[in-house]
C-alpha cells in the first residue's frame, strides 16, 4: 500500500527534505533505500503541505539527490519488545547486534512514551543499599530515583556504575525481580566491554539488556537510544513487574548529539550552541524514572555525564541537575589523592533521601548524622584554606582536630575498596567514630538526644 | 464548532495555516482530526499561526482546524480546590480515569465536574439590581473554603428570575439577569475568564500586612505582604521547591495555588501526598481544602506548560475576588521564560539576550502585576500574593529571567551555592537578600509583635554584615588575633546563623514558627550580645565567656522550646543575667 517515492530534493548534514508527498505525518518514521541496497531510518521533523523534513539516523555519506528511495511508514519510531530481550545486546536504536537473531516479540511500543501522569506516581521511598558510605550515609539513592553521576574524563565513573550493579539490593529479597538495561551513547568499546564484563562476572548477564551506539556508531542514532533503552525499561518495570537500574553513558555525548542536529537546522541556539529546549528533551528521559501507582515494578536511574572541562556550571550538568532528584559529583582532587571513590560530598545531594531513610528505613540518627558530615566537612575545607595560609602549625586546636578528621573522613569514610561493601549501619557507626574526634559542642546538627544516645557510646561500651 | 481553516505545517507544537483566516487572535481552537486543544498566536494575509497545548506527533498537513470563537479561557467555579489540573486546566484525575496512568494525545473532559450537585445558598433576590463581582450564591466547597459564585465582570442588569436554594451542578442557572440592552443571560456557578486578561478591580490599595510565612529569614528578615511579589533564584538543589512547599504550608494566606511549572512529577506527588495528610494550621482541616495544584511537569507539552502559570494567576484573582487572600507559588518561572524562548525560536523571531524573545521582560511584568492588595468589584478585599522560583542557568544571576525578574518583584530571596552545600537551609544569602516592604511593615510589626521588633532585626542584620567582613580578615589570619569585641560579633553571628536563621524544614517544632517565637528569640540572642558586650568592655575576655554552655544552649533554643511553651524563653533571659552576674563577680 505504501507509495515510495524516487529521489531527494536535498540534502543539508543529517537533514534532507523530500517534496511531493502524500500524506506525511509529523514525527513519523520513514525508511530509504539507498542503491536499492543499503536501509536506513529517518523521521519527520517538520512538514510543510507536500513537503516533510527529515532527519536521518546514521549517515546521509552515501546518499544522493537521484540514489535514494522513500517510503512512509506511518508510525513513530517503535520498538519489539517481549521478555526475551532480558540478557540480548542491541545496537542503539533497537537492533540486535548479539547473532542471536530477531526478537519474537509480543508488543511494538513507541520510544517517545507518553508523559506520565503526576497523580498517577508513587512516591520513592525504598532505600536501595549500595554498600557504598559516601551514597547511602549521604547521597542515599531510592528506588525510583533519577541520581546521575557527574564526572569528568578519567574519573572512575564507571566502575562505581558497576560497583552498584554488583552490590545494590534491588530486589529485597528474592521474590522481586530486579534487571539492569544498560544504554551506551557514543562511549567507546572498551566502555561497553567492561559494563558486559561486570555484569558477566555478577551473575547478572541474564538479566541484563543491553543498547550500544559506540564512538563509531552514527551520531544521530545517539538521539534514540535513550529513548529505545528507557522504553524496554518500562516495559520490564511495569508489564513485568521488575525492578529496573537503568545506567546511562555518557549523557554529554547525547547532549553534543542533539547539538549538532539542531546546529544542522540552523536553530537558534541557547547557551554554548546547545539548543534552547535541551531542557526539555533531557526531561523527557529523565522523567521517565519512577514508580506507577499499582504496578509492581519501578525504573531507577543513574544516569552518567562528564562535564566538560569539570565545570558544574556548563548547560549539560546544569539542566541535568535541575530535572534529576540529587546529583553525585566526582572530584579530580580526591582523585589525585587515589580516594576511590573520589566522590566530593559537599555539591552531592540526594533529595529522595530525606522520605527513605530514618527510623522506618535505615536508622533513626541518619539525617542528623549526614548533616553533621556535611557540615563538618565543609569546615574541613575552611581549616585547610586557612592552614595553607598562616601554616598548619599556627591553627588553633579546634582547627587542627578539623584537619585530622577531614584527612579520615576523606582516607576512610568516603575511601574504600572496589569490592567493599558496606551496611549501612556500618556506615553509620563509622560516621560516629569520626565525629568522635570532634568537640562535642562542635556537632551542631544533631539534637541533644541523640547526642547523648550515640556521642559517648564509645565510654559505654 | 466550524472548520475554519486545513492545516498547512507542523513544526512541533506549531501549526501553520495558509492564507487569510476567519480566525481571531486568542483564540483557542481545536486542531487537527485528533482534535488537540490550541491557541491562534498570530495572524496575517499569508499565514496563521496555531500553538498547540498537546503532542502533535502522527498530526498531517491537510488536516482541519476548528474554531471556538472563544479566547484561551479557564472555568471559574466550584471544585478548583483540592484539585489537581494541567497548564490548561484540565482535571489530571479525570484524564486518568479516563485514558489510565499515561497522558495520551487528544483527551476530551470538562475542566469541572458538570454532574456533581453543590448545595447551594442563594444570596440575591428576585428585582435586585446586580452588576458584576456581585455575589448570587455560596457553596461550602470545601471544609475549609466556601465559594463565592458572582456575576461576571462584564454584565449588569436585574434579576429576572433566581432559584430556591438547593443542589445545583456548576452549570444549571442561579439567576437570570435582563441587561440594560434588554438581552438576557443566564448564570450559573461557574464562569469563563480568558487567561490572559486580568479581571477587572475597583482599585489597588498599598498593603501594610505581612504574609506571615513561619520562616524565620522570611518573616523577620526579609517579609513579603499580603498582595506582594517576590522571587526566590537559586541554582539546581538549593532549596527553592523546598521553600516553596514551606510556605503553601504554613502560610496564613487563605487559599494556595501551587504550579509545577516545567518541574519534576514526583514533586507534585510529594505535595499531593503531604497536603493531603497535613493538617491547615488555621482551620485545622487538611491542606489540600484550600489548595488547588497546576502541574505541568517538564516532561508535559511546552505550549501548555507556558499557559500555566496564567491559568494559575486567573484562578487566584476568581478567589480574590471572593474577598480571600491567595499565595501563587510558581515553580518555576524560569521553565516558563524558556518555554516562551522555545516557542519564539521556532516561530523563527528575533531572539534579545541568550535566545530569549524581546518581549521576556514586558511578560513577567503583566505576570507580577496581577499581583496586589484590591478592593474587588463587590467591594471586598482581597489579595493575590505571587512567589515565584527562578532558576538561573548555570547559578548566575546576571542571566536575563532573574536580571528582569528584580525588575518588577519587591522581595528577593537569593539562594546561595554556598550555603545550600554546608546544608545550612533554607540557604536564603542574608548579604544578598532584600525586602522593599519592611517600611510598608513596620507599624504592623510594632502594634502587633513588639515595639522592639524593626530595631532588633535591624540590629540582627548588622551583626551578620560586620561578621561578613570580618571574615575577610579571618580567612586571612585566622580569628586568634582578633580584639575581643570583634570576637563577639563573630560568636554571636554564630548563634544567629545556627540558632536563628537556619531552620529544618523536616523537624517538628522548628518547620513552622510564629512571628511570636521569633521575636522572643532574637530578643534573647541580643540580650545575650549585649551583656557580653559590656562584659568586654569592661576587659572580660571573650574566651572566659567562651567556656560558658550559654553560646550553645541559645543555639538549640529552636529545637528546646516548644512552639506551644514560649514561656520558657523568659528563663532564657534570666539565666543570661545569672551568666553575667557570675562572671562579673568572680572574675571582678
Ligand atoms: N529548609 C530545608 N530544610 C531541610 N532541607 C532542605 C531545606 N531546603 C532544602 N533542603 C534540602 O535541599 C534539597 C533540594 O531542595 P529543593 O528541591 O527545594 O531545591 P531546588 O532549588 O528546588 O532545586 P531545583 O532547581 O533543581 O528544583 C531538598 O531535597 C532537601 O534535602
Ligand atoms: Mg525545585
Amino acid at each position: 500500500m505504501s507509495i515510495e517515492y524516487l529521489g531527494l530534493d536535498s540534502i543539508n548534514g543529517p537533514l534532507v527534505v523530500l517534496e511531493g508527498v502524500q500524506d506525511v505525518a509529523f514525527d513519523e518514521i520513514v525508511e530509504f533505500s539507498v542503491q536499492r541496497t543499503k536501509k536506513k531510518l529517518g523521521r519527520v521533523i517538520e512538514v510543510y503541505e507536500d513537503k516533510a523534513i527529515i532527519q536521518v539516523f546514521e549517515s546521509t555519506a552515501d546518499m544522493s539527490l537521484k540514489n535514494t528511495h522513500t517510503r512512509l511508514t506511518g508510525r513513530p519510531m517503535e520498538i519489539p519488545l517481549s521478555p526475551e530481550i532480558l540478557g540480548r545486546t542491541f545496537d542503539g536504536i533497537g537492533r540486535p547486534i548479539d547473532q542471536l537473531g530477531d526478537v519474537s516479540y509480543v508488543m511494538k511500543r513507541d520510544v517517545n512514551g507518553d508523559p506520565l501522569n503526576p497523580v498517577s506516581r508513587e512516591y520513592p521511598r525504598n532505600f536501595i543499599q549500595t554498600g557504598i558510605s559516601a551514597i547511602d550515609g549521604l547521597t542515599t539513592l531510592i528506588r525510583g530515583q533519577k541520581l546521575p553521576f557527574f564526572s569528568g574524563d578519567g574519573l572512575p565513573h564507571n566502575e562505581l556504575a558497576a560497583q552498584i550493579v554488583r552490590q545494590a539490593n534491588l530486589g529485597e529479597g528474592s521474590s522481586e525481580k530486579f534487571g539492569v538495561v544498560f544504554a551506551a551513547m557514543g562511549v567507546q568499546h572498551d566502555v561497553a566491554d567492561f559494563f558486559r564484563r561486570t555484569f558477566e562476572e555478577s551473575g547478572v548477564l541474564d538479566r541484563v539488556t543491553m543498547f550500544l551506539n559506540v564512538a563509531s556508531d552514527p551520531v544521530i542514532e545517539r538521539i534514540m537510544t535513550p529513548r529505545v533503552a528507557l522504553t524496554a525499561a518500562e516495559y520490564l518495570a511495569y508489564d513485568l513487574g521488575m525492578h529496573i537500574l537503568v545506567i546511562m553513558t555518557d549523557m554529554t555525548a547525547y547532549c553534543e548529539a542533539l547539538r549538532e542536529i539542531s546546529a544542522s537546522k540552523q536553530e537558534i541556539p541557547s547557551r554554548k550552541g546547545y539548543p534552547g529546549y535541551l531542557y526539555s528533551d533531557l526531561a523527557m528521559l529523565y522523567e521517565r524514572a519512577g514508580i506507577v501507582a499499582g504496578k509492581p515494578g519501578s525504573v531507577t536511574q543513574i544516569p552518567i555525564l562528564t562535564m566538560p572541562n569539570d565545570d558544574i556550571t556548563h548547560p549539560i550538568p546544569d539542566l541535568t541537575g535541575y530535572i534529576t532528584e540529587g546529583q553525585v559529583v566526582f572530584d579530580r582532587d580526591l582523585q589525585g589523592k587515589s580516594i576511590y571513590p573520589p566522590i566530593d560530598i559537599l555539591p552531592s545531594l540526594s533529595r529522595l533521601m530525606k522520605g527513605g531513610i530514618g527510623e522506618k528505613y535505615t536508622r533513626a540518627d541518619h539525617q542528623a548524622v549526614a548533616n553533621q558530615l556535611f557540615a563538618s566537612y565543609s569546615r574541613v575545607k575552611e581549616a585547610r584554606s586557612l592552614a595553607s595560609v598562616i601554616g598548619e602549625d599556627e591553627l588553633a586546636p579546634t582547627d587542627k582536630k578539623y584537619l585530622a578528621y577531614g584527612r579520615k573522613f576523606e582516607d576512610q569514610f568516603l575511601g574504600q575498596a572496589k569490592d567493599e561493601n558496606r551496611s549501612i549501619i556500618e556506615t553509620l557507626d563509622f560516621a560516629w567514630e569520626l565525629l568522635r574526634m570532634l568537640p562535642r559542642e562542635e556537632l551542631d546538627r544533631i539534637d541533644t538526644q541523640l547526642l547523648d544516645q550515640y556521642y559517648g557510646l564509645e565510654k559505654v561500651l | 464548532m466550524k472548520q475554519l481553516g486545513t492545516i498547512y505545517g507542523i513544526n512541533g507544537p506549531i501549526v501553520y495555516l495558509k492564507g487569510k483566516t476567519q480566525f481571531q487572535m486568542s483564540e483557542m481552537v481545536y486542531v487537527g482530526k485528533m482534535r488537540l486543544i490550541g491557541e491562534i498566536i498570530s495572524l496575517n494575509n499569508e499565514m496563521t499561526t496555531i500553538q498547540v497545548y498537546e503532542e502533535t506527533s502522527g498530526m498531517k498537513p491537510g488536516e482541519p482546524v476548528y474554531g471556538t470563537g472563544q479566547q484561551m479561557s479557564v472555568t471559574l467555579g466550584p471544585g478548583i480546590l483540592n484539585n489537581i489540573f494541567d497548564g490548561i486546566e484540565r482535571p489530571l484525575k479525570t484524564i486518568e480515569d479516563q485514558v489510565g496512568q499515561y497522558i495520551t494525545k487528544s483527551v476530551q473532559v470538562e475542566s469541572l465536574d458538570t454532574e456533581r450537585k453543590w448545595p447551594v445558598r442563594v444570596t440575591v433576590e428576585l428585582g435586585q439590581e446586580v452588576t458584576g463581582g456581585m455575589i448570587i450564591a455560596e457553596v461550602q466547597e470545601t471544609k475549609t473554603i466556601v465559594h463565592k459564585s458572582m456575576i461576571p465582570p462584564n454584565i449588569d442588569g436585574k434579576v429576572i428570575e433566581v432559584v430556591e436554594d438547593g443542589d445545583y451542578t456548576v452549570v444549571e442557572p442561579i439567576v437570570k439577569v435582563k441587561q440594560l440592552d434588554d438581552t438576557i443571560v443566564e448564570i450559573p456557578l461557574a464562569q469563563k475568564w480568558p487567561i490572559r486578561v486580568p479581571r477587572p478591580v475597583r482599585r489597588r490599595h498599598e498593603s501594610s500586612v505581612p504574609l506571615i510565612t513561619g520562616q524565620r529569614v522570611v518573616d523577620t528578615l526579609f517579609p513579603i505582604t499580603k498582595g506582594g511579589t517576590a522571587a526566590i533564584p537559586g541554582g539546581f538543589g538549593t532549596g527553592k521547591t523546598m521553600m516553596q512547599h514551606q510556605v503553601a504550608k504554613y502560610s496564613d494566606a487563605d487559599i494556595i495555588v501551587y504550579i509545577g511549572c516545567g518541574e519534576r512529577g514526583n514533586e507534585m506527588t510529594e505535595v499531593l501526598e503531604d497536603f493531603s495528610e497535613l493538617e491547615d494550621p488555621k482551620s485545622g482541616n487538611s491542606l489540600m481544602e484550600r489548595t488547588v495544584l497546576i502541574a505541568n511537569t517538564s516532561n508535559m507539552p511546552v505550549a501548555a506548560r507556558e499557559a500555566s502559570i496564567y491559568t494559575g494567576v486567573t484562578l487566584a484573582e476568581y478567589y480574590r475576588d471572593m474577598g480571600y487572600d491567595v499565595a501563587i507559588m510558581a515553580d518555576s518561572t524560569s521553565r516558563w521564560a524558556e518555554a516562551l524562548r522555545e516557542l519564539s525560536g521556532r516561530l523563527e523571531e528575533m531572539p534579545a539576550e541568550e535566545g530569549f524573545p524581546a518581549y521576556l521582560a514586558s511578560r513577567l511584568a503583566t505576570f507580577y502585576e496581577r499581583a496586589g492588595l484590591m478592593q474587588n468589584l463587590n467591594e471586598s478585599e482581597g489579595s493575590v500574593s505571587i512567589i515565584g522560583a527562578v532558576s538561573p542557568q548555570g547559578g548566575d544571576f546576571s542571566e536575563p529571567v532573574t536580571q528582569n525578574t528584580k525588575r518588577f518583584v519587591r522581595c528577593f530571596w537569593g539562594l546561595d551555592r554556598q550555603l545550600a552545600n554546608e546544608r545550612h537551609y533554607p540557604a536564603v544569602s542574608w548579604l544578598n537578600s532584600y525586602s522593599l516592604y519592611v517600611d510598608d511593615l513596620s507599624v504592623w510589626f510594632r502594634d502587633n509583635v513588639s515595639p522592639d521588633f524593626i530595631n532588633n532585626r535591624r540590629q540582627i542584620l548588622e551583626i551578620l554584615h560586620q561578621e561578613s567582613s570580618l571574615m575577610d580578615i579571618v580567612k586571612l589570619i585566622g580569628s586568634d588575633v582578633l580584639p575581643d569585641d570583634q570576637k563577639l560579633t563573630i560568636e554571636i553571628a554564630r548563634v544567629i546563623r545556627l540558632g536563628f536563621l537556619q531552620q529544618d524544614a523536616f523537624h517538628q517544632e522548628d518547620t513552622n514558627v510564629s512571628l511570636e517565637k521569633q521575636a522572643k528569640m532574637m530578643e534573647v540572642i541580643l540580650h545575650l550580645y549585649r551583656q557580653c558586650r559590656e562584659m568586654i568592655s569592661m576587659g572580660m575576655p571573650m574566651s572566659l565567656l567562651l567556656e560558658n554552655q550559654i553560646f550553645n544552649r541559645v543555639v538549640t533554643i529552636k529545637y528546646d522550646v516548644p512552639n506551644d511553651r514560649l514561656d520558657l524563653l523568659d528563663q532564657y533571659l534570666v539565666d543570661i543575667d545569672q551568666f553575667y552576674n557570675h562572671i562579673m563577680e568572680t572574675n571582678a
